[in-house]
């Protein structure tokens, strides 16, 4: 039974688990006489909607991972699956000539692909006939009941093995499932294995055979290191794959530790730069990058990624992971954060005239206190596995904290009543709120840390909907409202002796970076490829000199380009 | 029945985006939207019609609309050629 494929080692790793072929089946069509009309046009239609599903699953995938531009294409195929006119044809020669659906259908697209071979002067059309060959295949896929893989449908951790793998299978890439690549085509600098590595997983490419080889749920091992993949693999060679792939994460923990020598400014003063993440998928970026901190996980996916609220149990799992992967650094796990403008579809919520004003983040968690309760009690029980900071997000007055804090302190204690283990947990708040800016020292007398939340902060305080192209431009980090703002909450933090940090797009900001290094900001935190950059940068200033910078540009400046000039007057060579 | 010309500016003619909204745009209505190009005539609700006409730079195009919401249709269509800088 064993056998051992070899191909180019594209992607470090070693993973074990079950092959899911990404390999078009051969569709053959056959035209057959039927009796059943009705039966006939009903499988037609049953056929097109299943299709439909499909896609809408990808293009959701699509639009999360890319947005909605790039998520278009789909947009397209939906539109193709539902044009009357290629329906009303398939249904009339069902009709007229008693064939089988499928049968009609290859018929029909075979005319209208003639229609558009008489269009080469056109280059949209060579990729229209992509995409109308795209949605016939799949739904004659479901009419031959043949099931039509794609990345974007798969629901379970399996090692895809493919031809080769595309930039438009990428697109609909779910990388929690996904443990590994092998693909027959590739070389270390092919897409495939730039692909793989930007994301972490271990991959084999140039195989050759492996699609032919191997077979949906086969067992195998694939060494990324290597560029081998052991098919069905014994017992032993299982359990010595297994070590292997503890050792690695272990050393690589290990690695990321021992190379930590943290963020100090050029006259002494230690920061913390810290990490944004979404999903656990980020951590090995994070790790790489050696992150002080995870200064805010999301924990919108694990509820806007599923068609029901998440279980206790699941959520639980994924803190932990996260926060075993990132101990003795701390966690900030930001609770949920939805409504208003990303409303969760099995939460009957009414529609608002301004979402983001409306019924969303703490306000969505005081309000459904049995979500926020189960979302405590995961948090709670996951901090036994590192060091955990609890943050609620867009607190605007005092009693909303004071609420929040009383529920999770009510979970806790019943918690500590069942003698369940728990670590050392900070409580803290994200400032996005200008009330909440504005009432900071009031705030730092309750909370154990901030986080200064400037995306929503900006928006609040300029008044400008930041989903609205016509009011982009008041989106203005380096107004001197908005430092007059973060250097109050920075201050009051200051005052009180607790932490302050910052998690929005400005913390990594070049211009932005000098003002709150010479305000005081303690941490820094942004997505983990400006790490690099902005500890560097951090090691070229001096934070006492940047405070004369901090009081001209808070006390003189009128506007934000006058605050970027005085910037970069005073430090030259700032975005070079 | 609505009767309307227009010209397209747009250097890529009617490409796939601006396409799904002119059929999306023409989905919403009861009227019968056509779209004609030389001597073809299409479905406006048929993306498949549609793109098979190709419809490039300097380009000059009649819209029909002929149904109860025929004038709405129209100034919907019309919107999206505008929004989507396919012809002034």
């Amino acid at each position: 039974m064993r056998a051992m494929l070899k191909g180019i080692a594209a992607s470090d790793g070693i993973v074990c688990g079950q092959v899911y072929r990404l390999v078009d089946p051969q569709l053959t069509v056959q035209q057959r006489a039927i009796t059943n009309l009705d039966y006939e046009l009903n499988r037609f239609h049953r056929a097109l909607e299943a299709a439909v599903s499909d896609v809408e699953t990808i293009k959701t995938r699509a639009t999360k991972n890319l947005g909605a531009d790039s998520a278009q294409v789909f947009s397209t195929h939906i539109d193709l699956l539902q044009d009357p006119e290629l329906i009303t044809a398939v249904e009339q020669r069902i009709r007229q000539q008693r064939i089988n659906a499928e049968a009609a259908l290859t018929a029909v697209v075979r005319v209208r692909e003639a229609a558009f071979k008489g269009l080469t002067d056109n280059p949209y059309i060579q990729e229209r006939l992509t995409d109308l060959r795209a949605v016939t295949k799949r739904v004659t896929a479901h009419l031959l009941q043949v099931s039509l893989p794609d990345l974007a449908l798969i629901n379970q951790p399996v090692i895809v093995v493919t031809h080769d793998l595309i930039p438009r299978n990428a697109v609909a890439i779910n990388p929690h499932n996904i443990l590994g690549f092998v693909t027959d085509l590739g070389g270390r600098t092919s897409h495939s294995s730039i692909l793989a590595r930007s994301m972490a997983i271990p991959a084999v490419v140039g195989t050759q055979h492996a699609t032919e080889r191997l077979a949906n749920g086969d067992m195998v091992i694939l060494n990324g290191t290597r560029g081998q993949v052991v098919v069905a693999p014994d017992a032993d060679e299982l359990a010595t794959a297994q070590a292997a792939m503890h050792e690695r994460a272990a050393n690589l923990k290990h690695l990321s530790q021992s190379q930590h020598h943290g963020t100090v400014s050029k006259d002494g003063v230690g920061v913390t730069v810290a990490a944004n993440i979404g999903t656990v998928n980020d951590l090995p970026g994070v790790l790489q990058h050696d992150a002080e901190a995870v200064g805010l996980m999301r924990t919108e996916f694990l509820y806007m990624d599923a068609n029901r609220l998440p279980s206790e149990d699941q959520q639980f799992a994924t803190y932990q992971r996260v926060l075993a992967a990132m101990a003795p650094r701390p966690v900030v796990i930001r609770t949920l954060d939805v409504g208003g403008d990303k409303p969760l579809p099995y939460l009957q919520s009414k529609p608002e005239t301004n979402p983001f004003m409306g019924t969303r983040a703490i306000r969505q968690s005081l309000t459904h206190q049995q979500i926020f309760r189960s979302q405590l009690r995961a948090l709670l029980r996951a901090s036994a596995f590192g060091k955990l900071r609890i943050m609620f997000p867009m607190i605007t007055t005092l009693d909303e904290f004071r609420q929040a804090k009383a529920i999770y302190d009510d979970e806790r204690s019943k918690l500590t009543v069942a003698q369940v283990p728990l670590g050392e947990i900070k409580i803290g708040m994200m400032v996005e709120v200008p009330a909440a800016a504005l009432l900071a020292d009031r705030f730092a007398q309750e909370v154990d840390f901030m986080s200064i939340g400037t995306n929503d902060l900006i928006g609040y305080t300029m008044a400008a909907d930041r989903t609205n192209q016509d009011v982009a431009y008041l989106y203005q980090p380096y107004h001197p409202a908005i430092l007059r703002l973060v250097n109050r909450v920075i201050a009051a933090a200051y005052g009180a002796g607790i932490p302050v940090a910052m998690c929005g797009e400005m913390a990594g900001d070049p211009i932005a970076v000098p003002l709150l290094l010479g305000m005081g900001l303690d941490e820094f935190s942004m997505s983990a490829g400006a790490i690099a950059k902005t500890r560097r940068l951090i090691g070229q200033l001096s934070a006492h000199d940047l405070q004369g910078l901090v009081e001209t540009t808070l006390n003189q400046a009128s506007t934000s380009q006058e605050v970027i000039t005085m910037v970069q007057a005073a430090v030259p060579g700032l975005l070079t | 029945m609505e009767k309307r010309e227009f010209h397209i500016t747009a250097e890529t003619g009617i490409h796939a985006r601006p396409a799904t909204l002119l059929v999306q745009a023409a989905s919403k209505f009861n009227s019968e939207v056509s779209l004609q190009y030389q001597d073809k005539s299409v479905n406006l609700k048929s993306i498949m019609g549609v793109m098979s006409l190709g419809v490039g730079q300097n380009a000059d195009i009649t819209i029909t609309t002929d149904g109860d919401d025929e004038a709405d249709a129209m100034t919907a269509v019309a919107e999206t050629l505008k929004k989507e800088g396919l012809s002034d």
